[in-house]
């Protein structure tokens, strides 16, 4: 298991090069000049000297090394910096933001933790609400529960995001005023009070995103639990005179779970993308929003970072999805 | 010795799509999906030949109206029928829906058939589908969205050119399903017995591929293809919704949504319709999906 972790680990490697170079390549082979907005007036070797400023003076694959260097040499000294009050990064030169002229890693930074609670909280919530409703609606198989079960996860499949946010903050904050409709970040949480506040904020993005989850992860559940339900090993519990509930919470269950722990990890990544959509309803200044105001304003390196962080992210999450399949079950080892 | 009457033994032969349609039939929500979604069809694209209202005609003296006889879905800010533009933004939608889908399971059926039929094409064309699959899609799709509209635009005029970008866009980052589908399936096919029959009788791999192979992967495919319109029609609606679609004198439902949340606290029911209309769609096309995927798998049929 340790040498498949490892030898997956190295695979990691040339993936996210060669992502990073098809983000790169795209940005770089599309049309269109950053410099396409500077009034014409502006004499041609001013113009030369911005390119230059703006880092696009050299040939591309330089380009493409400096910012790799960037991503993951100097970044990653700019933390260690931070934590440990070493200079091993002073005086070199980061990832711009063409926007606020700022380093692109401290606006991430700023951002993040906004994202992570909201989208953390819904994955949590849809996690914990799913798993019951799957685990009951497949022991009672086409019952009214599971009948009904179906329908509202298909509803939680078609109805999309940006409706389901419109709708609950129509209902909730137009109609009924119970929630606010815009997610206030600059909210401390440092009294009771102010912790309410908080928990009405997050209400709603986190039912619209574990709407969402709720309806692909019962499903799953539901499915996983039906082809063990029937196998010879939950006979042969019964047999031996195991009580219902320990047949199918404790035997069934934990066989079930394998392929959905998998699922759950692999899930983590487009929940950070269906967050782009919920943060832009509910103007949450999270990530996504970052995302979609760097593309409006057409600043490509933090689009550029961005995206690729995204990438990042599922390259890790279908690694860790991997290594747990073979952990939890012992019948799938890849070595 | 018995006499039975002979038409009581041999059965008139029944074709493999009549079973798949008795259990299709049996299967309520596909059937209800599946005539709810042709109905929404017929009805965006018949009923503006006759409907009394243009939808970009603008009458400022009648704008902001509730619902009434004469715009059954109210008014815009400009005086636009709503019902009007909600027909005209669903042809866009269903348009963009069904051909993207069509594209998407084009490339995917492509590089599925290539990598299960050619053992040497396999491992790259796989390669290429993880890679994909590993690709962050939605803000590359709002990437391609930034950097090519412009020039799409300029040389296909504003709305030719969005939709060649929008269909372009949701086909290439969407057919790495039905590419894994269609290879896993092929590769169990093409080492069955009548393959190899066929090939003995000296059929080249073209005939072979078309006259044999695809006609045994069309049930996957079918099923890709109803999930690949729910998937397009939602993609093209969040791209719009993020102000990242078509342009706002062009509508599409998720632009009439997009549009429609500037005026939330005040006409909130203009949100419902082309939200309503989004996932009335794709609800049905899912259940279209559900009901066709037990109705074409041989394990389940005849339950």
């Amino acid at each position: 298991m340790l040498s498949f972790t490892i030898r997956r680990l190295i695979i990691m490697i040339p993936t996210l090069l060669l992502i990073s170079l098809v983000i790169f390549l795209l940005l770089e082979l599309a049309p269109g000049d950053p410099m396409a907005q500077i009034p014409l007036t502006v004499p041609p070797e001013v113009k030369q000297q911005m390119r230059l400023a703006l880092g696009l003076g050299e040939p591309m694959h330089i380009r493409y090394w400096k910012w790799i260097v960037q991503f993951f040499w100097l970044e990653p000294q700019v933390l260690i910096d931070y934590y440990f009050g070493s200079s091993f990064s002073e005086g070199k030169l980061r990832v711009i933001s063409w926007q606020t002229r700022g380093p692109v890693m401290d606006l991430v930074v700023q951002r993040l933790p906004q994202t992570v609670w909201v989208v953390g909280m819904s994955y949590i919530v849809g996690v914990v609400i799913a798993l019951p409703i799957g685990i009951y609606s497949a022991y009672k198989q086409y019952s009214i529960f599971d009948q009904t079960g179906t329908f509202i996860s298909m509803i939680g499949y078609s109805v999309p995001p940006f409706f389901s946010g419109v709708l609950v903050i129509v209902i909730f904050s137009v109609t009924l005023g119970w929630f606010p409709s815009i997610y206030d970040t600059t909210l401390v949480v440092d009294s009771w009070d102010n912790f309410v506040l908080q928990l009405k904020q997050m209400i709603m993005p986190v039912m619209v995103l574990a709407l969402q989850t709720t309806a692909q992860l019962s499903r799953f559940m539901r499915a996983s639990m039906l082809d063990n339900l029937n196998q010879d090993y939950v006979r042969t519990a019964r047999a031996k005179g195991l009580g219902e509930s320990v047949v199918v919470m404790v035997h069934v269950l934990r066989n079930s779970m394998i392929p959905v722990v998998t699922v759950i990890a692999l899930g983590v990544p487009s929940v950070f993308g269906g967050a782009i959509i919920t943060e832009q309803v509910f103007r949450v200044n999270g990530i996504g929003q970052l995302l979609i105001t760097a593309i409006q304003a057409t600043d490509l390196p933090l689009v550029q970072t961005l995206t690729f962080m995204f990438a990042i992210l599922i390259v890790i999450f279908n690694l860790i999805a991997d290594v747990l399949y073979g952990i939890l079950d012992p019948r799938i080892r890849y070595d | 010795m018995t006499n039975i009457p002979s038409d009581n033994l041999i059965k008139k032969p029944r074709s493999r799509w009549f079973d798949v349609w008795d259990q299709f039939k049996s299967h309520k929500g596909a059937l209800v999906g599946g005539v709810f979604f042709v109905f929404i069809i017929m009805a965006v694209y018949l009923i503006p030949l006759f409907w009394p209202h243009d939808a970009t005609y603008i009458d400022i003296r009648s704008r902001n109206q509730g619902v009434s006889l004469w715009h059954p879905f109210g008014t815009d800010q400009l005086g636009r029928d709503t019902f009007a533009r909600m027909m005209q933004g669903g042809q866009t939608s269903i348009a963009v829906g069904l051909t993207a889908m069509a594209l998407s399971l084009f490339l995917g059926t492509f590089v599925g058939v290539m990598a299960g039929f050619f053992n040497k094409l396999d491992n790259v064309l796989m390669r290429l589908t993880d890679l994909f699959l590993a690709l962050p899609l939605l803000p590359l799709l709002l990437l391609m969205m930034l950097l090519f509209r412009d020039p799409l635009n300029a040389a296909f005029g504003p709305e030719k050119g969005i939709f060649i970008l929008i269909v372009l866009a949701i086909g290439i980052t969407s057919w790495m399903p039905t590419a894994r589908i269609v290879r896993g399936d092929i590769l169990a096919i093409k080492e069955r017995e009548f393959v190899l029959a066929a090939r003995s009788i000296g059929t080249k791999n073209s005939k072979l591929i078309s006259r044999h192979i695809l006609p045994n992967v069309v049930s996957p495919i079918m099923v890709s293809a109803t999930l690949g319109i729910a998937n397009a029609i939602i993609t093209e609606s969040a791209l719009s919704f993020l102000g990242l679609g078509f342009p706002p004198d062009f509508p599409t439902w998720g632009r009439l949504l997009y549009d429609a949340t500037d005026y939330l606290t005040m006409y909130p029911e203009r949100v419902f319709w082309p939200g309503f209309a989004i996932s009335l769609t794709v609800l049905s096309v899912n259940y279209l999906g559900d009901g066709l995927r037990d109705a074409l798998d041989p394990r389940i049929r005849g339950r």
